[in-house]
């Protein structure tokens, strides 16, 4: 009986695990062009590989590497994370609404410290409710080629020729863009969503007017207002059925 | 410990702090299940309009300012686009996009682009 549950249970984790790993392949290029920039503004290595093992973020970690090159405040920090990682609360919450009876507070406190877009993702694209050891096997390889790739980045990045690492950027973006289209294809809802918020975050990028909103608070901006009409204009029928429509 | 070694670490124990507050307060204090259906239903939408968000207008400059790298960051964007559609995994969309960024980059290097 309990061992029935222990095998049950890893095999969950081991569904998680796999499929984190095209996650932690696209996080590799990402932490490493990471270490490069940290390295690169006079950070030590040591320090931009802290940085990635206790923070697992791409754009506030990038935030707070220009903000301690340039000796801010940690009342600045704080604000700066603050603002460009506001999404994960949001993420937070609807991410709450999927969890199953096994996740108590303390699984909640721990996988918590997991949560990034990618990560969130595809968690939210899981039919029906999330156990704790699924969450667990989806952070284990993103957060060790998260830290990995920081690591070589900042010790051999000088090595990679530049066109490869530039052709590494694309790879988040193409995550993202796997994520989206194919629920995009079967709901009208979820295609409107995305074309609004892309075409918000064009203007918020490029109309002068929006010039002092940082990138954090631009994402914020656009997932509120293009998830809010989605809400009132296409509306699913519950979240579950939503979920399991996809 | 040196002032700017203690400068570093209280920095970052600042930014790591801030970051994990975010994402664990949300998670232990939503423990109920939403019953409105307006807000379910923005939930829902939530990560479509994230990442959406996310990805454009930046993809475009992901492989670099450049006219040249623009170039290849939208041809990585078109094969990430297509093969998307046609429903391939993370994974492959993600790599090929990279290998078709890269390849753009060398065609438009011989050809003289900058």
């Amino acid at each position: 009986m309990y061992l029935a549950q222990v095998k049950k249970a890893l095999l969950t984790y081991k569904k998680g695990y796999i499929d984190g790993l095209p996650i932690a392949l696209g996080y590799l290029s990402v932490s490493f062009t990471f270490g490069i920039t940290a390295v690169g503004m006079g950070i030590p290595p040591l320090a931009a590989i802290l940085i990635s093992m206790t923070n697992l973020t791409s754009a506030g970690q990038v935030a707070g590497i220009e903000i301690i090159a340039a000796c801010g405040g940690h009342i600045e920090m704080a604000m700066a994370q603050l603002v460009i990682n506001m999404r994960y609360a949001l993420m937070g919450i609807s991410l709450s609404q999927k969890l199953d009876k096994k996740y108590s507070l303390l699984h909640r406190i721990i996988s918590s410290f997991g949560i990034t877009d990618e990560i969130f993702a595809v968690a939210s694209g899981q039919d029906g409710d999330i156990p704790p050891c699924y969450m667990y096997g989806l952070i284990t390889l993103p957060y060790i080629f998260w830290a990995a790739g920081t690591a070589a980045g900042a010790l051999l990045g000088a090595i990679l020729p530049e066109t490869i690492q530039a052709a590494l950027g694309i790879a988040i973006y193409g995550m993202f863009i796997a994520i989206v289209i194919p629920p995009a294809k079967k709901s009208r809802g979820v295609l409107a969503v995305a074309l609004i918020a892309a075409v918000l975050s064009c203007i918020i990028k490029y109309v002068p007017l929006f010039s002092g909103v940082t990138s954090g608070t631009s994402v914020i901006i656009c997932a509120i207002a293009a998830a809010g009409l989605g809400a009132v204009l296409f509306p699913q029928k519950t979240g579950e059925e939503a979920a399991a429509n996809e | 410990m040196s002032d700017s070694t203690l400068y570093l670490v209280t920095s970052i124990a600042v930014m790591a702090l801030v970051t994990y507050m975010i994402r664990m307060l949300p998670l232990a204090v939503f423990r109920k299940k939403i019953k409105s259906q307006l807000a379910l239903n923005f939930l829902y939408y939530v990560p479509f309009a994230v990442l959406s968000a996310m990805t454009i207008p930046a993809v475009f400059t992901s492989c670099g300012e450049s006219t040249a790298a623009m170039i290849s960051s939208a041809a990585g964007f078109c094969v990430a686009l297509l093969l998307a559609y046609f429903e391939r995994g993370l994974l492959t969309v993600a790599v090929s996009a990279c290998a078709a960024a890269f390849v753009t980059d060398i065609i438009t290097g011989l050809l003289g682009i900058a």
